[in-house]
């Protein structure tokens, strides 16, 4: 990174905590608002999407194109009897929901949603606060909002809820290990832990000078750093607890794991942290490596894009994009099995991030050589990992036995198998029927067969 | 440079400061009391929770909000919570008991105690009245984060280093101390069980449950096979197969 150039509305950490009572209000407001209407469109959205995905209509019967049907259902929640199991433990019980969406709300506070705007006269940035290491902010809330989860299983004094609140504990920390890592590259290359510098960090003015031809390279960290990108990605989605690590819910082993027992509207209010914190986390994953609120590359032709309000609609098509993306391996892709899910978090996430990391740091103390030496460290380093690579030994495979081997090895009184073709033998009856028929006086395709 | 650094700024104490403190800082010592006071374990972990956070928003008011992060995310989130998942194991109803095994050991712990803190008290109030707080300015210069990150991995490098190793071999330790060591042969993947669960000899089916002419709904109970013998297949292995006595199955009297 040689020179970033930042533009005039790039807001840093001195432009915070100036803002005047009735802004900061608004600014709440308005974080709280959209994490409140994200998952009335959200659930919408979520129903629609994976109705299309499975080929029908999904909600289309409340409000146009069924919009409203989020809204029916919530009103229709909270006038649900408030069912408290005599077992539950009441305190945590009641307690437990609200822990959820305090933590999952928090995150949206240091959420940049566009640059510095004027706002009645108010030069000031469109983001609630920022703070040095607004990061490990969110990576807190998401942290807490465990607890909201864990407890929840406890309180509810039966088997399934806590099973599914143990899992989560489990699974939630596990991957919070991986997210944490893969941020860690972020840190490395942007230099601070503040949202809105990583967002300035990825302006796409970071040049390359080749040959006297000044060439703009990609800022975004989803490029620059993508192992990175993807380990985040994955690790969130089993923070959220969303398909197909939606394990702690898993409502083929669990009925519904942790929330088995809620009802009425303390139910509404764990649905409601679970979008929230698949909206919130798509905001992150928005901000940390999807350039934040700038423009994708053919609107950054317009000199205006990363301007005023504008940059607000590109952030929040990425949050759609990125939510769709949820919504999308929830259509696709069945759970896993609990070890696997374990396994797949901490031998393949973690030690991939640990090498990348090492790899990252390994390049950036070599950035201040010359291109000359920085060029074939690079070379002869990528080429004995292809060398490596290429004359790794690999164990010889034994050949595998045919099926049919397989079945005819089969001990004396196994059970009967059918062909191993699957093709059923006509019966002999039926032969001597077609036999003796007149043929037909139809052109019958080369595959049409009587049997 | 930043509101946090301003906060605590040359030893003053701004409003906001001093409003927070007066908040949190009896939440965080009634969180320290029900801590000890509580009955119930989960509960007790639960007040411990609340005077961790109490103590994470104490640093960032002290101009340290990198450590008071860190208070958060890996005290309260990662080491309570494995608190909680241990605590869940051992069962919700492990309340403590109320028999003192050691004669007079409350009365001389709360004694000890209080003569503790009284001293630990006296003493830091000795120590630091009057005391200008200097060098928090030139310690934050670049940023708190930095200044910690330069500390760490210059001056303090070989003691962070030796903590890391030291914390991985206690990890190490525990892992090989809780490892069963199986031998690859003893392992059965999906297709190995699948195929020794339809060799001869062994019925691939549920087995069965208790007779549909069962006189009772015991699991002690045998099932009836379809040629009216009793089989001993559907009941745990440490029961003997029988058939109750007209007197146990007779009606007691009670399912009214």
């Amino acid at each position: 990174m040689n020179t970033v150039v930042l533009a005039a509305q790039d807001p840093t950490l001195a432009d915070f905590g100036k803002d005047p009572w009735w802004l900061v209000l608004g600014k709440i407001v308005f974080a709280f608002a959209f994490g409140l209407l994200a998952t009335l469109l959200g659930v919408w959205f979520e129903r629609r999407v994976v109705g299309r995905m499975a080929v029908r209509p999904g909600p289309n019967q409340v409000g146009p194109f069924g919009l409203l049907q989020t809204l029916a259902d919530g009103l229709k929640m909270a006038f649900k009897e408030d069912i408290l199991p005599r077992a539950a433990d009441k305190v945590v019980f009641f307690f437990a929901p609200t822990i959820s969406v305090i933590s999952a709300v928090t995150a949206l506070s240091v959420i940049p949603f566009g640059p510095s705007v004027s706002i009645f006269g108010h030069w000031t940035p469109l983001q609630v606060t920022d703070v040095p290491v607004a990061v490990l902010v969110i990576l807190a809330c998401s942290s807490m909002g465990v607890y909201g989860i864990v407890l929840g299983g406890w309180a509810s004094g039966s088997t399934y809820p806590l099973l599914g609140g143990l899992r989560s504990s489990a699974q939630m920390i596990s991957y919070e290990v991986a997210m944490g890592l893969s941020i860690v590259a972020v840190f490395m290359t942007a230099g601070t832990m503040s949202t809105s510098g990583i967002v300035a960090a990825q302006g796409d003015a970071t040049r390359l000078s080749i040959g006297g031809f000044e060439l703009p390279t990609p800022g975004w960290y989803a490029i620059l750093l993508l192992p990175s990108f993807i380990i985040f990605f994955i690790a969130m989605v089993g923070e959220t607890n969303r398909a197909p690590f939606d394990l702690p819910e898993a409502e083929s082993e669990l009925v519904a794991g942790f929330m088995t027992e809620y009802s009425s509207l303390k139910f509404a209010l764990f649905m409601l942290s679970e979008y929230v914190a698949m909206v919130s986390m798509s905001a992150v994953t928005t901000t940390l490596f999807l350039g934040g609120w700038r423009a994708p590359w053919p609107i950054t032709l317009w000199s205006g894009a990363n301007d005023g309000w504008w940059p607000m609609l590109w952030f929040f098509g990425k949050v759609i994009l990125l939510v769709f993306v949820f919504v999308w391996l929830r259509g696709t892709l069945p759970r896993l099995r609990y070890d696997q899910f374990m396994r797949f978090g901490w031998k393949v996430l973690l030690p991939i991030n640990l090498v990348w990391i090492l790899v990252l740091a390994g390049l950036r103390s070599i950035e201040d050589w010359q291109t000359r030496d920085r060029l074939l460290v690079t070379a002869v380093g990528a080429g004995v990992l292809l060398l490596a690579t290429l004359f790794w030994p690999s164990r010889k495979k034994e050949p595998k036995p045919s099926p049919q081997e397989q079945a005819d090895s089969r001990p004396y009184g196994s059970f009967p198998l059918p062909p191993m073709d699957l093709q059923v033998p006509p019966s002999p009856r039926t032969k001597r029927v077609v036999a003796e028929r007149e043929p037909a006086n139809v052109v019958a395709g080369s595959e049409s067969r009587e049997v | 440079m930043t509101t946090q650094t301003v906060l605590a700024a040359a030893g003053e104490v701004s409003g906001g400061e001093e409003v927070t403190f007066w908040i949190l800082a009896p939440l965080a010592l009634i969180g320290a009391l029900g801590m000890v006071w509580a009955r119930n374990a989960v509960h007790s972990a639960l007040w411990l929770v609340l005077t961790m956070l109490c103590l994470g928003v104490f640093y960032v008011l002290q101009a340290g909000p990198f450590i008071g992060m860190v208070q958060i995310i890996v005290y309260t989130g990662a080491i309570m919570m494995l608190f909680l998942f241990v605590l869940m194991l051992v069962g919700r109803d492990a309340s403590d008991s109320l028999i003192e095994t050691l004669r007079g050991q409350r009365v001389a712990a709360v004694v000890l105690g209080l003569g503790f803190a009284g001293l630990v008290g006296t003493g830091l109030s000795r120590a630091l009245n009057g005391v200008q707080a200097v060098g928090l300015d030139q310690a934050n210069a670049e940023g708190n984060v930095q200044g910690i990150a330069r500390l760490l991995f210059t001056k303090y490098v070989f003691a962070f280093e030796l903590t890391s190793a030291l914390l991985i071999t206690a990890a190490v330790g525990a892992m090989v101390l809780a490892h069963v060591e199986r031998r690859k042969e003893d392992r059965m993947d999906q297709v190995a069980t699948m195929k020794a669960r339809f060799r001869p000899g062994n019925y691939p089916g549920p087995k069965p449950g208790p007779g549909v002419f069962a006189t009772s709904s015991s699991v002690a109970t045998p099932a009836r096979l379809p040629d009216g013998r009793l089989t001993d297949r559907g009941i745990p292995e440490i029961m003997p197969v029988r058939e109750l006595t007209s007197e146990e199955t007779a009606l007691k009297g009670t399912e009214k």
